[in-house]
C-alpha cells in the first residue's frame, strides 16, 4: 500500500521511497526508509500529514502515491 | 562555475576572515545575524540566482548569513548558495533548532564531517521547554567535540556568550565512517580541501568539476550513514518528559481539518481584508497619503527643488512633476506603499510566527496543484492583494523556474493589488450583487483557466509539497515587529528605486507623447470592441503607471452600469504598473516579462470585449 491509502491516526512504517530525490530530502529532515510514523491528519485529495517525534511534515499528494508503507498491527499502536 | 572565489563574487575583503551563519530555516537565524552585525549590513544579489546575501561586519570579522537549508548540497538554488558560503567560511554558527534536534543535527554532522570549525547555538530553548523536551547539553558537546550554547534569540538569552566562544571554534567529532573517510583522504590528497572532498565524495558535480575531478556516488549511503549516527545521539541527549502540548495540538489540528480549516481560513481573510484593506489602506493612508504627502510634503518639495530648477523644464517635471521622483514616487512609496507593505508583513509575520502559514499551504495544496503550482504559492499570491511587485519578489521561495513563471503571471494578469482593489470596490459596490457575482466569477475564472493553460504548455514538472509544519504557538510580538520592520525596510530599498526609475520612464513618455500615442492606437479597440466612451483610454493607460490611478480614472466618466462592469474587468486584467513590470524584468528576463506585459492586454481586451458583447 502507498502512503496515499492510510487513514488518520493510522502508525505504519516507511518501506520504500521511489523518487531519489524525495528519498534524500526526507533522509535529512529525519524520515528513512523503515522508520515508524504517525498520520496525523489527512486533506481529502490534498497532502498526507505525518508525524514523527515531534516533527509534522506535510507529504503532497502525488508524492504520498510513490511512498510505499506497511501498517503497524493493532497491539503496537 | 567559480565556487571558491565567493569574495570576489559579491565583493568581500579577502584578507578578513569569515563568520558563516547556518541553520534549518526558521531556526532563528537571522536574530544572531542582526546581534552581531547591528546595523552594518549590506546586501547584495548573488551572481546567478535571484537570492540576496547580507553581509555586515562584527569587530575584524565578515559575518555572512545563508538562507535556511536542510543540508549541504545544491538541490536548488537556497542550497547552492548556502553551499558556496559555507565552503568559504572560517568559522561557523551553526544554529539549530532544540525542539526539532533530530532533524537540524543533520546539517550541524554534515558539518562537522566537513570539517569545518564550528559553535553551535542550541536555539529555542523555551520552546522546548515547553514541550517538555530535556536536552542534555554537556553530553551532546561530548558527543559533537564543539561547543554547544543553549540560547533563546528572541530575549537575546545567552548572545553574550556566542560571542565569548566564536574565536574558540573547533573541528568536532565526524561521524564517517572508515570506509568513507578512506575515499574521502583519497580525494583529499589531490585537492587538499576536507569540505570540498566530502561534496564530492556525497555527488555533487559542480565541485568536482572546479576541482578538476570526478564526483563519487555515494551520497544516499553517507547520508544514511550520517541519519543513524545523528538519531542515536538524538537518543542519548533527549529525554521526553510527557507533557504533551495538547492545546496546541488541538489548535493545530483544526486549522488542518478541511471542515474547520477552511472557515477559519475564511475568517482570517476577512480579519485580513479588514486589516489591511479598511484600517490600513482607508484610514491609516487617508493620513498618511493625502495628509502627510500630499497637503504638506509636496508643496513643500516643489517649492524646494523650484529653487533650484526650472519646475516646468524636463528635469523639473521628471523631479517634481505630476508623476515625479520626489512628488508622485515618494509620495506613493511613503504614503501608500509603506504603510500598506509594512501592514501585510506584520500579519503574515503573524501568520509565519503561529504556525499557520505552512498549514493553509497543507490545505489548499490540492486547489493550486490544478494550475501547476503546489501549496507554497499561497503566501505570493497572498501578497499579491497587498502590493504585486512585493509578491513578485516572493515568487523566489517557490521550487522550479516553471513555477515561477506561473506564479508571476497570474500575479500580473488577475490578481488586484490593494491600492486598486479600494477603488474596484468602491465602484462596484452600487452596482448590486449580480454585476459583483460577474465581476468575480469572470476574474476568477481568467486566473484558473490561464493558471490551468500554463501548466498544461510548459514544459516539465512542478515540485510537490514538502514541508515541515511547525508547532502551533503564541507569536512573540517583537519578533513579529522586527521582522516587520526589516521585510518592510528590504522592501522599500529594493523597490524604492524601481518605482523611482519607473516615474521617470512615464514622465519622459509623456513629455515625448508617447503616452497619447499609444492611447489614439487603442481608442478604436475601446470604442469598437469594449463599447465605451473614448475617455476610458486614459483611465486604461494611467493604469500603467499605478493601478489604481486607472481604477480611479473611472470616476470621472458617465457610464452605465454594465461599461462599468467592462472597465473593471478590463482594469484588474490589464498590465501590471510599472514598478512591478520592472521587478518581473528583473526576476525574470525582458522576455518573460513582455510575454507577461502583452498578455495581460490580450487577456483584458479580449475578455472585456466578451463580456460587453453579452451584457451591453
Amino acid at each position: 500500500m502507498t502512503l496515499s491509502d492510510i487513514t488518520k491516526g493510522k502508525n505504519f512504517k516507511i518501506k520504500h521511497i521511489a523518487d531519489d530525490m524525495v528519498r534524500l530530502k526526507s533522509l535529512r529532515m529525519g524520515i528513512s526508509e523503515g522508520s515508524s510514523l504517525n498520520c496525523n491528519q489527512k486533506i481529502p485529495g490534498g497532502p498526507v500529514i505525518v508525524k514523527h517525534n515531534y516533527q509534522e511534515i506535510a507529504i503532497g499528494r502525488k508524492l504520498a502515491d510513490n511512498i510505499e508503507i506497511e501498517l503497524y498491527s493493532k497491539d503496537n499502536d | 562555475m567559480e565556487t571558491s572565489n565567493i569574495n570576489k563574487k559579491i565583493g568581500l575583503d579577502q584578507s578578513k576572515k569569515k563568520i558563516v551563519l547556518v541553520g534549518n530555516p526558521n531556526v532563528g537565524k537571522s536574530l544572531f545575524f542582526n546581534y552581531l552585525t547591528n546595523t552594518y549590513v549590506t546586501v547584495s544579489n548573488y551572481p546567478g540566482t535571484t537570492l540576496d546575501i547580507s553581509t555586515g561586519k562584527y569587530k575584524d570579522y565578515i559575518v555572512l548569513d545563508t538562507p535556511g537549508v536542510y543540508g549541504v548540497s545544491s538541490f536548488n538554488d537556497e542550497e547552492l548558495v548556502a553551499r558556496d558560503i559555507i565552503l568559504s567560511a572560517d568559522i561557523i554558527i551553526n544554529v539549530v533548532d532544540a525542539v526539532h534536534l533530530e532533524r537540524d543535527l543533520f546539517l550541524t554532522q554534515q558539518l562537522l564531517d566537513m570539517g569545518k570549525k564550528i559553535i553551535v547555538a542550541l536555539n529555542l530553548m523555551d520552546e522546548a521547554k515547553d514541550r517538555g523536551l530535556d536536552i542534555d547539553i554537556e553530553l551532546l558537546e561530548k558527543k559533537l567535540k564543539v561547543k554547544v550554547i543553549p540560547t533563546i534569540a528572541t530575549e537575546k538569552f545567552n548572545f553574550k556568550k556566542i560571542e565569548e566562544y566564536i574565536a574558540k571554534a573547533k573541528r568536532g567529532q565526524d561521524s564517517l565512517k572508515d570506509k568513507f573517510e578512506k575515499e574521502l583522504l583519497e580525494i583529499n590528497k589531490d585537492i587538499d580541501n576536507r569540505a570540498a572532498a566530502l561534496l564530492i565524495l556525497e555527488g555533487d558535480k559542480n565541485i568536482a568539476l572546479l576541482h578538476n575531478t570526478k564526483e563519487q556516488n555515494l551520497r544516499e549511503d553517507i547520508y544514511k550513514s550520517r541519519r543513524e549516527y545523528v538519531d542515536s545521539i538524538v537518543k542519548e541527549v533527549v529525554t521526553k518528559n510527557e507533557t504533551k502540548n495538547s492545546f496546541s495540538d488541538f489548535v493545530g489540528s483544526l486549522i488542518l481539518k478541511p471542515l474547520t480549516g477552511i472557515p477559519i481560513l475564511f475568517i482570517i481573510l476577512y480579519l485580513l481584508y479588514q486589516f489591511i484593506g479598511v484600517f490600513v489602506a482607508q484610514t491609516l493612508v487617508g493620513y498618511t497619503e493625502e495628509l502627510i504627502m500630499i497637503k504638506y510634503y509636496q508643496p513643500f518639495i516643489i517649492d524646494l527643488v523650484g529653487n533650484f530648477v526650472n519646475v516646468q523644464s524636463i528635469l523639473g517635471k521628471i523631479l517634481v512633476g505630476e508623476f515625479g521622483v520626489l512628488t508622485m514616487t515618494t509620495t506613493y512609496i511613503i504614503g501608500l506603499l509603506l504603510p500598506l507593505v509594512a501592514g501585510f508583513y506584520f500579519f503574515l509575520s503573524i501568520l509565519e510566527d503561529s504556525g499557520y502559514m505552512p498549514r493553509i499551504a497543507a490545505l489548499v495544496d490540492r486547489g493550486l496543484n490544478y494550475i501547476g503550482l503546489n501549496g507554497r504559492a499561497i503566501i505570493p499570491m497572498l501578497l499579491g492583494f497587498g502590493c504585486v511587485t512585493m509578491a513578485t519578489v516572493t515568487t523566489r521561495l517557490l521550487g522550479s523556474k516553471r513555477e515561477k513563471i506561473i506564479a508571476i503571471f497570474l500575479l500580473g494578469l488577475a490578481i488586484p493589488c490593494s491600492a486598486q482593489l479600494g477603488v474596484i470596490a468602491g465602484l462596484i459596490a452600487p452596482l448590486g450583487f449580480k454585476f459583483f457575482m460577474i465581476y468575480i466569477i469572470t476574474i476568477f475564472a481568467v486566473y484558473a483557466i490561464s493558471g490551468t493553460f500554463l501548466n498544461k504548455v510548459l514544459p516539465g514538472e512542478s515540485t510537490d509539497l514538502l514541508i515541515d509544519l511547525p508547532p502551533v504557538r503564541m507569536p512573540k510580538i517583537l519578533n513579529v515587529l522586527n521582522k516587520t520592520y526589516l521585510k518592510s525596510k528590504y522592501f522599500i530599498f529594493e523597490a524604492g528605486p524601481i518605482f523611482a526609475l519607473g516615474a521617470v520612464v512615464i514622465t519622459l513618455m509623456k513629455e515625448l507623447n508617447i503616452l497619447e500615442k499609444i492611447q489614439n492606437t487603442v481608442a478604436p479597440l475601446i470604442i469598437g470592441w469594449l463599447k465605451l466612451p473614448k475617455e476610458a483610454t486614459d483611465a486604461f493607460i494611467m493604469g500603467i503607471i499605478r493601478r489604481d490611478f486607472g481604477a480611479a480614472g473611472l470616476y470621472s466618466l458617465s457610464l452605465t452600469n454594465e461599461q462599468t462592469l467592462v472597465s473593471l474587468i478590463v482594469i484588474t486584467l490589464f498590465v501590471p504598473c510599472i514598478a512591478a513590470m520592472l521587478v518581473m524584468i528583473k526576476e525574470q528576463g525582458i522576455k518573460q516579462a513582455l510575454i507577461v506585459w502583452l498578455g495581460s492586454w490580450f487577456a483584458a481586451f479580449t475578455v472585456g470585449g466578451i463580456v460587453a458583447f453579452f451584457m451591453i
